[in-house]
């Protein structure tokens, strides 16, 4: 039960753009910033698999930049 | 102790989450996550209980969620002024540190070299017998006590009260002469008052921002944070004037370098420019300003011993003027490496009268061998344009520790202070004497040992007896490689009260467990005057005590018990009650209890139900009692100093054998000496360890690359660490930065512990080091 953390960088001007589509994401949680351009993404997802068909979503999200991963755990699911 | 899974994934996605605001937090000066701290935080029956941070002098409101006896989260009051609801990655995570397995719990005390677990009770026995036995045989001016700026109110005023009312010694003083010592003697010197005149609010008037040798993204972000707010909303200017290329430079408008110990030059020049081009305020310097120059050449404290006092002698404009005019921009660009284009650009901001400006300093400014002159300098430029005492127009001191203001300055954990006034002053002794019920005589009225010669004393062996609390100096204080040994040696017992084992502990006879904030009650005073009251949230583990309580314990073991007639469920009600009393009155009048356990503190002087947010502007100060716009009534004319002081070199410049400089300093990650933040899992793993930053052209032609090891070396000793280039800052050719909360790599035992003159405050800034590839 992967639970990752990334910086999501949008492109400019495209903050809000990028958390409503991150928002709509039933496996992510989204933490905006309050003064910079930059998002927190948390991802909680079942499996690995599931976990790489996530990651192809957000890489085709046109309003992110840049995800830069800062953690990942794996626990067991409930 | 079971824990579910549904329980333990919410943890972990907890810990990804601040792992990621942590990542974010060293990437971008200032960032903050306010929605987060309002929302997807731990829910159920959680209560949430307001008090100030635990950490630096900005004083942010934070409210601790407690569940079953435990603090579970922490966020940003949203009520307090101070933070506005936002909150820093070192604020955010503050209750972590509780969850320390090496937590000290109970007394501990050496034995035939081992320490063993000892009733509280008994530990205090001991520590009262010691102090007795050492003040019958050697003299009360044997024993010692040095506290903290993040001592609570109560606990300074306890130990003050202990020190040189019961016992009557002035052996009392704090780890806040190491950070803001200078700057009490600039307000004093300047204003005959201490603490600055503005506040915080400052921020939301001001058009330009002047920070001097002052990170504020990384050691104030609440702060920096908000007027980065002001800079993307009304244009607001912020000018970094600094020796290091900082995140705060990055963030900056305009970063200026300047070479070490050359800021006085520059402050001088600003001063030159101002009064060449016609913008001093003659009405108001006419009406409120008098000139002084004070004695030069002072030395720089280096000798055990070493006295120092100055001697102020009137002057006039003229001859001010005259005295500047070895500080043209022509000249001073020689010795600042800032050019006249920059000198002239800062002076022509102080100079517009269209413009509202703000200095802020901290360390820089204050941890100067000229510190006092600097802070005094920096009163000048914001006196002779008469931008100052009104909303945004204000030289602005921020303090390093949470109550450095509150406690080390308001109650005086000094040597030579009192809870109102100095120990020099019989007027001041007396009202002492009469609150604390102690016969005037028994107060002395002369000062001791300030922090420095404290230790040099303990190291001659004059000092027999010390206890230490809420602070860690072994790790701490200029040129550990002396004051390390000497508090080893036998002829002085060492008592330290703390939270978790440090270095200092380390060398303890009797180690006392203290409360942790949220274990016991408090006050707090933060930077912009303001008095913050706290309740108990959480039971401490084992017999961990509150240092208040320790204290009070103490004293009446050594026969002070009438003195000290408080209880253990009240006490800080009951003392801070007392306390009070010093401060009766519109210049300094202190806030009922009643009113800072209402609402997120309260600006002194508080004044017919109000704070006071701007001092010495009859508009806003009800003290200001002499018919005009303004008045300086901490001076007996009415009347601040513009001061005449000169740009003299550093004690220790960089020659031949050591050709660096070496410039200490902090880090976002960790509170101070780390002995907290370093366990909180998050904080340490996103800043482990120490490092030493080379510029990147030094670092090539030395062959350095990040990581790589380097040996440092001064006339004190070397270490080796870690490279850091091109990484989080960068110090200016041939100087060198190490962050000094890594107990692993004490930078300190390499400073030179020189201090200011006037302030005795120590220079971490400045020193000789020779740097080499391992």
């Amino acid at each position: 039960m992967p639970i990752k953390s990334y910086l999501a960088h949008p492109h400019k001007g495209k903050k809000n753009e990028l958390m409503e589509a991150l928002s709509v994401l039933e496996q992510c949680e989204v933490i905006p910033s309050h003064n910079e351009e930059l998002l927190i993404l948390i991802t909680e997802t079942d499996t690995t698999t599931e976990e790489e068909i996530l990651k192809e979503k957000l890489d085709a999200l046109e309003s992110l930049k840049l995800l830069a991963l800062v953690s990942g755990f794996n626990t067991q699911k409930n | 102790m079971y824990t579910s899974l549904t329980d333990r994934r919410k943890f972990i996605k907890k810990m990804a989450m601040l792992s990621a605001m942590t990542a974010a937090a060293t990437m971008f000066p200032g960032i903050l996550f306010a929605d987060e701290q309002e929302e997807g935080l731990p829910s159920g029956d959680i209560k949430w209980t307001k008090a100030p941070c635990r950490f630096c002098g900005v004083g942010c409101g934070i409210l601790v969620g407690t569940e079953k006896g435990k603090a579970v989260a922490v966020k940003g009051d949203p009520k307090s002024s101070v933070n506005k609801g936002l909150l820093c990655v070192k604020g955010y995570h503050q209750t972590m540190c509780l969850q320390a397995k090496d937590r000290l719990t109970h007394a501990l005390v050496k034995k035939n070299g081992a320490y063993v677990k000892t009733p509280i009770g008994e530990a205090l026995d001991l520590v009262a017998s010691k102090m007795k036995e050492t003040i019958a045989k050697h003299g009360k001016d044997a024993v010692a006590m040095y506290t903290s700026g993040q001592s609570t109110i109560p606990e300074g005023y306890v130990a003050s009260k202990l020190m040189k009312g019961a016992i009557g010694t002035n052996n009392l003083d704090c780890n806040a002469r190491l950070c803001m010592a200078s700057a009490v003697t600039g307000f004093l010197t300047t204003f005959g008052a201490d603490e600055p005149m503005g506040c915080y609010e400052d921020i939301d008037h001001a058009d330009v921002f002047v920070l001097w040798g002052n990170n504020m993204a990384e050691m104030h972000p609440v702060l920096f944070s908000r007027m980065l707010e002001q800079k993307n909303r009304r244009g607001a200017k912020i000018i970094d004037f600094a020796t290091r290329t900082t995140r705060t430079s990055m963030a900056a408008d305009k970063s200026i370098l300047f070479k070490p110990q050359s800021d006085l030059a520059v402050a001088n020049a600003i001063c030159y420019e101002i009064i060449k081009n016609g913008w001093v305020n003659t009405s108001f310097v006419e009406k409120h300003c008098n000139f002084n120059k004070g004695l030069t050449n002072m030395g720089y404290g280096l000798e055990d011993n070493y006295k120092f006092k100055d001697k102020p002698e009137k002057i006039n404009f003229e001859a001010y003027k005259e005295f500047l005019k070895d500080y043209t921009p022509e000249k001073v660009e020689k010795i600042s490496g800032v050019s006249v284009k920059d000198i002239k650009y800062m002076a022509a901001y102080f100079g517009d009268p269209n413009k509202k400006i703000v200095s802020y300093w901290c360390m820089g400014m204050n941890q100067h061998t000229r510190g006092t002159w600097m802070n005094n300098l920096v009163y000048n430029i914001h006196l002779l344009t008469g931008k100052i005492s009104q909303p945004g127009n204000g030289p602005f001191s921020l303090t390093g520790q949470p109550s450095a203001c509150g406690t080390a300055r308001e109650v005086g954990t000094f040597t030579h202070k009192l809870p109102k006034g100095v120990v020099m002053n019989e007027k001041h002794r007396r009202l002492a004497a009469k609150i604390w019920k102690v016969p005037y005589e028994r107060i002395p009225s002369k000062p001791t040992y300030h922090a420095t010669e404290m230790f040099r004393a303990i190291d001659r062996g004059e000092i027999k007896f010390i206890w230490t609390q809420v602070t860690n100096p072994l790790v701490s204080l200029p040129k550990t490689s002396r004051y390390r040994p000497g508090m080893e040696k036998d002829s002085c017992f060492v008592v330290v009260s703390d939270v978790f084992p440090t270095p200092t502990s380390d060398v303890a006879d009797v180690i006392l467990p203290a409360s942790w904030h949220i274990e016991k009650s408090g006050l707090y005073g933060n930077s912009e005057r303001r008095t913050q009251h706290w309740d108990k949230m959480v039971e401490g583990p084992g017999e961990t005590t509150p240092d208040a309580w320790m204290t009070i314990e103490v004293a009446k073991r050594m026969g002070f018990g009438d003195l000290f007639p408080y209880t253990e469920e009240n006490h800080v009600e009951e003392i801070y009650n007392e306390y009070r009393q010093f401060h009766q009155g519109a210049k300094h009048g202190m806030a009922p209890l009643e009113v800072l356990k209402s609402q997120s503190g309260a600006i002194w002087p508080f004044v017919d139900g109000k704070s006071t947010q701007w001092r010495f502007n009859a508009k806003y100060d009800p003290a200001c009692s002499n018919e005009e716009d303004f008045h300086f009534y901490g001076k007996p004319d009415g009347r601040a100093v513009i001061w005449q002081r000169p740009y003299e070199p550093a004690p220790e410049e960089p020659d031949s054998e050591y050709p660096f400089w070496l410039n200490t300093g902090r880090v976002v990650e960790h509170w101070h000496t780390g002995s907290m933040t370093r366990r909180i899992p998050v904080l340490h793993k996103a800043m482990p360890r120490a490092y030493v930053e080379l510029h990147p052209k030094d670092a090539k032609r030395l062959k350095i690359k990040t990581g790589d090891k380097v040996k440092l070396t001064t006339r004190r000793g070397e270490i080796i660490m870690p490279a850091s280039v091109n990484q989080r800052g960068i110090p200016t050719p041939m100087q060198v930065f190490v962050p000094f909360f890594d107990e692993n790599m004490l930078i300190n035992d390499l400073t030179l512990d020189s201090f200011c003159p006037i302030s005795k405050e120590p220079d971490y800034k400045k020193c000789a080091v020779r740097v080499e590839k391992v």
